[in-house]
């Protein structure tokens, strides 16, 4: 069956819009550090930008995602205000936070973001909560936790699994396989190559989507929704995908074999999606060369808004430790 | 402001009850006042709690609302401040305030930094109920005082009652506040009466109250040693020595004025708790003492404190490492026998 044929051309195009926003974003991030802009970390998501993309397309305005360490790409797919992001990772006043989150915090509970992490699993049982949340206020809405490889070996993963499971909660467990829990590799972590099979502990549905093709986990994930929307509890699913750069920024990644780098590299989900909507004729080269370019043009505008915005005041420091600081003295 | 004043004795009706029963109360009220609020610990349900503090609440408010969990503290506490980001205010239980061991990342990383992360656009109405302190023969596992940890944490606010009718009050307090709060409550003081007002009231966290008024010195005493310090206080009475019992009720904040207003009236300053001395709550009282009121007092600050080991099983033991009322007055003795010129110049 052709794409036209199952889904709108609007959508498949907003789709390829959004990958090339995210991937855009952090090549240029990458850029903006190295030229002194941003003064913390950056772990970027390129290589994973369908995970993200296609996740996202299966929610609504009243679901939630929890984020990660690798963040942008789950802000940007929610809707963030790359500007925004900007402005915080330049640590000015504008950004999501104020500057006091930086790239590792950023949220937006209007936008459904419960968080971005620093802490690998962390943000998976504050997910756990928000489902609850929804539940306890018969809220609509279903809740995404997207955590690595890495944080399936932690304590927080099987605790949550176990939990949302028990009072069957609309949360999805979206576990991004890039194959590397930081520096080590997927088999020296773990024993299993399928991290899905981990949901049978727990009776819960453990699902694999190919986490470069956007539509797949699009798929996927709009599937096990619409069974939690509809009572039928939580779901565990695995895309499987590749980070094409190092943990972080700066990181050469030498831990990984050239010849495994190149053929993920030939894999790369952005190019593979583009090459699909020009084949099946839905979109010519020049209408997303087009699309392209007002990516460029919005970067562009972000990343003025960003540098004009001001640096934080020392005294700031001091706001927002607590809603009630009973007049500062919580604060001694 | 320190309020620095006793229970209000207004001639408003009150009722004789027990620390466990005003806690009970404290929730079952809050829970009737805002039908959103949600009770999450391991075995609070059917059963009542370990401790029986919260029998009857999930028979009157269900299944729902007050949920039994797995023993998974780490998700547990997790799923009370994911509920509360989204503004449905959580109580959570931690059978025993050791156990909190395993939820610290969503309490330290998480709960506490949560709103600052986000420079202020979040709010985190959860309340964690740490059950501590000994209760005999309980040993290293399930009798720490582990409150001074979490005072060390920006972003937590610390509350640590010893009379039902703070328990009460300072619960409300809690539950209704939009910040995170580690609520202590000591396991030997459920059974612990006092009275209790019939009608409804609140103590605002950070201000102290006077136990007992004194002339010679302060022993600052909270939880399970307010209570010992105030036997202590009696029987040194016999000996002519007058001390004022002054519990700060809440860690963070911390009543400061109220501290500076016993002081000066006493000049001299001791400090009680269960808690290991080294880096107890207790430094910082006496840190605070020396910075900002060493004007006011006469002597030498003196720390009595639980011993710098695990607490052991058997009762001779276990006595020997928390302050036991001969060790509280021979330190208070002590503190009012230092005379000024001595104490300044050792």
């Amino acid at each position: 069956m052709t794409l036209a044929a199952q889904y709108p051309r609007e959508f498949l195009g907003r789709l390829y819009s959004e990958m090339r926003l995210i991937r855009r974003f952090e090549e240029r991030a990458a850029e903006l550090r190295n030229a002194g802009f941003i003064p913390g970390f950056l772990h970027p998501y390129i290589g994973q930008e369908a995970v993200a993309v296609g996740t996202c397309a299966a929610l609504g305005p009243d679901d939630y995602i929890t984020s990660t360490h690798r963040g942008h790409g789950h802000i940007l797919a929610r809707g963030g205000d790359p500007g925004r992001m900007y402005a915080e990772l330049f640590a000015r006043r504008d950004g999501y936070n104020k500057a006091k989150g930086g790239s590792l915090h950023i949220a937006s509970i209007e936008l459904g973001i419960v968080g971005a992490n620093g802490i690998v699993g962390g943000g998976i049982p504050i997910a756990v909560g928000a489902g609850l949340a929804l539940r306890q206020a018969r809220r609509d809405g279903v809740v995404v936790t997207f955590f690595g490889d890495g944080a399936s070996n932690q304590g927080a993963f099987h605790e949550s699994l176990n939990l949302a499971a028990l009072w069957r909660l609309p949360v999805l467990f979206v576990c991004e396989n890039n194959l590397y829990g930081e520096f080590t590799p997927q088999h020296k972590h773990q024993t299993i190559r399928d991290i899905a099979t981990r949901a049978a502990a727990y009776a819960v549905p453990g699902l694999i989507a190919d986490g470069n093709d956007v539509l797949d986990v699009y798929r996927v994930v709009r599937q096990s929704a619409d069974t939690a929307r509809n009572g039928g509890g939580p779901a565990l699913i695995e895309c499987k995908t590749y980070r094409h750069r190092g943990h972080y920024e700066g990181d050469m990644a030498r831990y990984r074999p050239p010849e495994e780098v190149a053929r993920w590299l030939e894999a790369d989900p952005l190019a593979a999606y583009r090459r699909r909507l020009v084949t099946d004729g839905l979109f010519t080269e020049a209408a997303l060369a087009a699309v392209d370019q007002a990516v460029e043009r919005r970067l562009d505008a972000a990343v003025e808004f960003a540098k004009a915005s001001p640096h934080p005041a020392p005294e700031e420091a001091q706001e927002d430790v607590f809603v009630d600081s009973h007049d500062g003295r919580a604060l001694l | 402001m320190s309020a620095n004043r006793p229970t209000p004795s207004t001639g408003a009706a009150t009722r004789r009850i027990s620390y466990a029963q005003a806690i009970r109360e404290a929730l079952a009220e809050e829970m009737a006042r805002d039908g959103s609020i949600v009770l999450l610990g391991e075995d609070i349900g059917e059963s009542g709690g370990v401790f029986g503090v919260t029998e009857g609440l999930w028979q009157r408010f269900g299944e729902e609302r007050v949920r039994d969990t797995p023993i998974s503290e780490e998700a547990v506490v997790g799923a009370g401040l994911g509920a509360a980001l989204l503004g449905i205010p959580a109580v959570v239980e931690i059978m025993f305030g050791d156990f909190v061991t395993l939820a610290m990342d969503q309490i330290v990383n998480q709960a506490a930094k949560f709103r600052y992360m986000t420079g202020g656009r979040t709010h985190v109405p959860l309340v964690i109920r740490m059950v501590t302190g000994t209760a005999g023969a309980t040993a290293a596992q399930h009798s720490q005082s582990l409150e001074a940890w979490f005072t060390h944490i920006p972003g937590l606010k610390v509350v640590t009652a010893s009379t039902p009718y703070d328990a009460k009050g300072l619960l409300k307090s809690a539950i209704r506040a939009p910040d995170p709060v580690l609520f202590f409550e000591h396991k030997l003081l459920y059974n612990s009466k006092g009275e209790v007002p019939a009608d409804e009231y609140t103590i605002p966290l950070g201000e102290g109250r006077v136990l007992r008024e004194g002339s010679d010195v302060t022993l600052v005493a909270y939880l399970y040693m307010a209570p010992r310090a105030l036997n202590v206080a009696r029987r040194l009475e016999a000996e002519s020595i007058s001390v004022e019992v002054w519990d700060p009720r809440s860690l963070v904040p911390f009543d400061r004025e109220g501290l500076r207003h016993s002081l000066a009236k006493t000049g001299r300053l001791v400090i009680l708790h269960e808690a290991p001395r080294r880096c107890g709550f207790g430094a910082e009282i006496a840190a605070i003492a020396a910075e900002e009121f060493y004007d006011l007092l006469k002597g030498r600050v003196k720390r009595i404190a639980g011993a710098n080991t695990p607490m052991p099983y058997a009762p001779e033991l276990e006595n020997a490492v928390i302050p036991s009322e001969e060790r509280i007055a021979a330190g208070v003795r002590e503190a009012v026998k230092m005379a000024p010129a001595q104490a300044r110049g050792s």
